[in-house]
């Protein structure tokens, strides 16, 4: 499902096998409790996380076929992803993602939810394949794209087109901080800078914090229960 | 006045004769009017391409029909109707169950520029026709969803300014430098037509479902959406 290595003062993250990685429950709280264990680790406010995986995808997104056999648990996957991003965003260390393969819909918001995003070029792309599968968008994906691709015209190929970005467009869109010619390329791109930042001695809890105020707007979308059937019941009342 | 017409998958809106199209409380009606029938029939892969004749995209708002009224409170008064009439004109455009393109063949001014901008691709010629946001020149204020549409539509904080505070009329190179609009690459009426009706037929193709395009259109600008009372009618999941 995922592993937790440590390399010196980099914690590699890897969702592993060669599946898609899609997010259900079971790899989500995987993933979670391995965030837990690298924020109770000693060393945590000198470290960084690199999260990465095997095979063609980062992650193809939630567990659809799990969703449609059981419908609860897209309110559950939907809580863990919520839960899990809000970690990463208070997490005390710089964190990249190593992008390898393919990254969609709840697998390209995991990505986004980096500090850095480093991708492959010779494959693969970052897709909101929503608009394509006949599904809308929640409010606090939304808000992860507004705070991490700044351009309208970006967010509308993105979002409304569906477009299949590769990491060249990404480089452009502002997505992607640098792209590599392979998989390998990437991770050892990815320690390299890891390695530098936290050569710069940064205070992981400083750092933490600071990104939490830079992405507010995106915890307060997060910790928002309020789903578009809620608001369509709540605006008539003007109490 | 206003045309409406099908192409296969695609519906042609059209501001028809060779005046200023400016938006007067009929053409306001009328184009609200059209927008509310190609919703009415639009089905999975329905684009609209809004085009018109002439010189001009639209000049704005009737300000000689205002004037008109006769005194400074009948002017204030009509301006005020056009403004707030033409907000569901706005709300339509990001309503619609489809994808939608503004052909621009020239002048796209104020509330004409706003029409343009209310689309989710904008394409312009390179040859003719500019970008004008003419009341700071003619001192009139800002309507509050006009400001909303720019916030929205316009990312850098230098394009907002030479767009609203220069009277700066932006041609088409320089409109696409600033990410006002997506393309000014050709050099005629039928070139920015044909680009626009090639980028509507791969759109069609995609056969998006309608509300899910309307609903994800309107999560990607929350705060103008909500100032156009326009809410996402299916509730997100995953």
């Amino acid at each position: 499902m995922c592993t937790l290595e440590k390399r010196g003062q980099l914690f590699l993250l890897k969702l592993t096998g060669n599946g898609e990685h899609r997010l259900n429950p079971t790899l989500l709280d995987n993933l979670r409790s391995a965030i837990t264990q690298i924020r109770s680790d000693p060393s945590s406010s000198r470290s960084l996380l690199i999260t990465t995986s095997d095979g063609k995808f980062f992650s193809n997104g939630y567990d659809l076929a799990l969703a449609e056999s059981d419908p609860s648990l897209r309110v559950v996957m939907d809580s863990k992803l919520r839960s899990l991003v809000a970690d990463l965003i208070s997490l005390p260390m710089p964190t990249i993602a190593a992008v390898t393969g393919h990254a969609s819909a709840a697998g390209f918001v995991l990505a986004m939810s980096h500090d850095y995003v480093l991708m492959r070029r010779d494959r693969g792309f970052l897709y909101m394949s929503e608009l394509d599968i006949e599904l809308v968008i929640p409010a606090w994906f939304v808000a992860v794209i507004r705070m991490k691709i700044g351009s309208p015209a970006a967010r509308r190929d993105v979002m409304l087109t569906a477009e299949k970005v590769t990491a060249e467009r990404g480089l452009e869109m502002g997505i992607v901080d640098s792209s590599y010619g392979s998989a390998a390329e990437t991770i050892e791109a990815a320690i390299k800078l890891g390695e530098e930042i936290v050569r710069r001695g940064v205070d992981g809890y400083v750092y933490g914090r600071m990104r939490e105020t830079l992405l507010k707007q995106v915890l307060h979308t997060i910790g928002s229960n309020e789903s578009a059937s809620n608001r369509m019941r709540n605006s008539g009342s003007k109490l | 006045m206003c045309t409406l017409e099908k192409r296969g998958d695609l519906f042609l809106l059209t501001l028809t004769g060779d005046d200023e199209h400016r938006f007067h409380p009929d053409t306001i009606s009328s184009v609200l009017s059209l927008l509310e029938q190609a919703k009415s029939q639009s089905t999975r892969g329905s684009v609209l391409i809004t085009t018109a004749h002439g010189k001009f995209f639209s000049n704005g708002f009737d300000l000689a029909w205002a004037q008109a009224a006769g005194s400074q409170t009948g002017a204030v008064n009509r301006m005020h109707q056009m403004v707030e009439s033409f907000k569901p004109v706005i709300a339509a455009l990001f309503d619609l169950p489809m994808p939608t393109i503004a052909a621009l063949n020239g002048h796209a001014a104020a509330s004409g520029l706003m029409f343009a901008l209310s689309h989710d691709y904008v394409f312009m010629r390179n040859d003719r026709g500019v970008l004008y946001m003419s009341e700071v020149d003619l001192g009139l204020p800002l309507p509050d969803y006009f400001a909303a549409m720019f916030a929205a539509k316009i990312g850098t904080s230098i394009a907002r300014r030479e767009l609203l505070l220069s009277g700066k009329k932006i041609k088409g190179e320089e409109a696409v430098a600033l990410g006002i609009v997506d393309s000014a690459a050709h050099d005629s009426v039928e070139g920015v037509v044909d680009a626009t009706v090639s980028l509507g037929q791969s759109l069609a193709a995609k056969k998006w479902n309608g509300e899910v395009y309307a609903s994800i259109r309107k999560s990607l600008y929350p705060g103008l959406c909500a100032m156009l009372s326009l809410t996402a009618k299916i509730a997100a999941s995953p």
